[in-house]
């Protein structure tokens, strides 16, 4: 931007501020310096028209809020002016513990975007006086990441608007396209999803951002659907990852030294001639096999036998897999229990 | 149009009111502050020097005075106050707050009279309060990861406050080992839905990155921390664990329902060489470790490089049903 036109800019803000009056543009043109033209000229004027657009599209663009309206009932064309109470930044009055929280908050985004957008936040704050102290630390500090789909997700929920988007789960062979109202977003985990009405499914959904693929695009116009009063957003995105419970028993031989993954989660280790015994709690006996069997022969079930079953059938399925060519027909696919719930969340 | 030109605006009609709130600031000092050069500070002085209200005569532009190297704005010709925050301004120092204020334990903050939880959240609610329509109705939601560990986090926090160095023993999962350890504590870090301890470790002679689940023991030693002078944190982005290109890859023959491993674990390369089978390649720092994460996914995965790892996944399979042989 020319000189002239920042120049051009500033003085606009400071005049439309000043008015009270809406100032038509005929008004400003003959008062702010920069829109000087021959208004009996026609190109000379559209030159202007297209300057003044582009000049309220930047005010507008930098979160000037530009009013437009008329003074009386008499004015034909409508006008313009600031009104300070919508442009000012109220007044802010932080204690020192307060900006210290302020300035390490607004470096805990590691997405560019963000954090650009909280540093120019900060500026504004300075600007309103406060002394941010950057060189705090609260010893513990979160990074905060975000998707490429979280922006326009988070302001599509702000405003009510649907959107479509392709989304993939990696259980998904081909990307499908989805849509929303979205209610809103939530970290959890370190994850971001979005929570919303899915339009396709008629229920309730939740999607992980990071298995959104592609743009996220605006339908239709803002305000078009109302969230639940009741909205609880982790209600929708924790309830696939509850605490698991582990009420089930297991006891184990170790060989001595080895598998230290499994023995740290012991209850108790009680060394023996052919081994260590160690007692382990499970909940599900097919994932804690699943677990137990990367060990290998380090690891040897001794009870219950559902654990020692789904170990041997585990290691059959793998010796039997080798012996197989290597580029022979695949197993058909197994369908497993709720793999519907991954395109929701799966921990 | 371009992005720095927008930026230009937005600083001068923030330059205003900053310096209004600090009469005879350095120069140098404001351009530090607000991030520019002090040449390029002193450029949008002179800018906002033929600004100001109709009229545009020595009373209505905008007036400052210059002593030295300080400058006092005095006249400010209606721009006394910054712009109330964009959406997106909010957005960003709200949802950082949240997120802050979800940490567990918080050291005291400079000026402090309560916990630093409090303070976050004193300020997070004045923020919310400026920020106005911005802030309203803001769906966005934020929750750290549980208190499981939250107790372990506070003793790490205090310790990196104190300075003091760490004994621990950590359970290091891609080599499947315990270790007991002397470290430097730098800083605790949430990144991603763990915590972690990023320290100077003296068994390693580097630093390191410690997921805190997995300290199983932790004392603190009345000996000073004291990390080599040049050593840096490391530049984390998004994810902690970085594979070096030196470890050796291990390419995977993967079928659906072990898809998921792609997530999981950053990988070299994904190649869908039809639904069934896709072709991953990773970095494990750890042959047994790849060998335990191949036996676990089961038939789901197929070793296709290296030829060890092959081996060594058919050798332990066969060694581990012979030993539930002979204990039948």
């Amino acid at each position: 931007m020319s000189r002239s036109r920042t120049e051009r800019l500033v003085n606009l803000v400071i005049c439309l501020l000043a008015t009270r009056r809406y100032l038509t543009a005929a008004q400003i043109a003959a008062t702010v310096p920069g829109y000087e033209h021959d208004t009996s000229d026609p190109r000379e004027h559209e030159a202007f028209q297209r300057k003044f657009e582009r000049d309220k599209a930047e005010l507008r663009d930098l979160g000037v809020p530009l009013e437009t309206g008329t003074t009386s009932v008499f004015d034909s064309e409508p006008g313009y002016r600031i009104a300070r109470r919508d442009y000012a930044l109220p007044d802010v009055r932080l204690e020192p513990d307060e900006t210290a929280a302020v300035g390490i908050a607004a470096r805990l985004w590691q997405h560019a975007g963000m954090a650009a957008a909280a540093s120019s936040g900060l500026l504004k704050l300075r600007a309103a006086g406060v002394d941010v102290d950057v060189s705090a630390t609260l010893g513990v500090e979160p990074l905060v990441t975000a998707d490429p789909a979280f922006e326009p997700l988070q302001s599509a929920a702000r405003v009510r608007q649907e959107v479509r988007f392709d989304y993939r789960t990696p259980e998904d062979d081909v990307a499908h396209s989805r849509r929303l109202q979205p209610w809103g977003v939530v970290s959890w985990r370190g994850r971001w999803y979005v929570v919303g009405w899915d339009l396709d499914r008629q229920a309730t959904r939740s999607f992980r951002m990071s298995r959104v693929v592609g743009r996220v695009t605006p339908v239709g116009a803002p305000g078009a659907f109302t969230p639940p009063d009741d909205l609880d957003l982790f209600g929708h995105v924790s309830k696939w990852s509850t605490p698991v419970e582990h009420p089930n028993r297991a006891t184990v031989l170790l060989r001595p030294g080895r598998a230290a993954g499994v023995r740290r989660r012991g209850e108790s280790v009680v060394p023996g001639p052919d081994g260590d015994r160690v007692e382990l709690r499970y909940s599900d006996p097919d994932s804690f096999a699943r677990w137990l069997v990367g060990y290998g022969a380090d690891v040897v079930v001794l009870e219950p036998d559902e654990v020692r079953k789904a170990i041997v059938a585990r290691l059959r399925d793998v010796v039997e897999s080798l012996s197989e060519p290597a580029d022979g027909d695949s197993p058909a696919p197994r369908q497993i229990a709720g793999a519907e719930s991954a395109a929701g969340v799966r921990g | 149009m371009t992005a720095t030109a927008g930026e230009r605006l937005g600083r001068l009609l923030n330059l205003v009111p900053y310096l209004l709130a600090r009469p005879g600031i350095l120069v140098a000092d404001a351009a530090a502050d607000l991030g520019v050069s002090e040449r390029q500070l002193r450029e949008d002085l002179e800018l906002l020097w033929v600004c100001g209200l109709p009229g545009y005569g020595p009373g209505d532009l905008i007036d400052m005075a210059f002593d030295g190297d300080r400058v006092t704005v005095t006249y400010d010709a209606g721009i006394d106050r910054p712009l109330r925050l964009t959406h997106e301004e909010a957005l960003a120092l709200i949802v950082a707050l949240r997120m802050l204020a979800q940490v567990p334990g918080g050291a005291d903050l400079p000026g402090g009279t309560g916990s630093s939880r409090e303070a976050v959240e004193r300020a997070l609610a004045k923020i919310e309060s400026a920020a106005g329509d911005a802030a309203a109705g803001l769906p966005v939601a934020v929750r750290l990861p549980g208190s499981a560990g939250a107790e372990r986090v506070a003793q790490l926090q205090a310790a990196v406050q104190h300075r003091h160095a760490l004994r621990m023993t950590y359970y290091t999962a891609t080599r499947d080992e315990l270790t007991e350890r002397v470290v430097d504590p730098m800083r605790v870090l949430l990144v991603g839905g763990h915590a972690y301890l990023e320290a100077w470790c003296r068994r390693a002679e580097a630093v390191r990155m410690f997921r805190v689940d997995r300290i199983d023991e932790c004392t603190e030693l009345d000996e000073p921390a004291n990390p080599p002078a040049d050593v840096r944190p490391s530049d984390v982005r998004d994810t902690v664990f970085t594979p070096s290109p030196e470890l050796p890859l291990v390419t995977l023959r993967v079928g659906r329902w072990a898809r998921w491993i792609t997530e999981y674990y950053p990988c070299e390369q994904v190649v869908e060489e039809s639904p069934d089978r896709w072709l991953v390649s990773l970095r494990a720092s750890d042959l047994a470790w790849a060998r335990r994460l191949v036996l676990g996914l089961g038939t789901e995965v197929t070793v296709v490089d290296p030829p060890d790892l092959l081996e060594a996944v058919q050798r332990e399979a066969r060694e581990a049903l012979s030993a539930y042989g002979r204990r039948v």
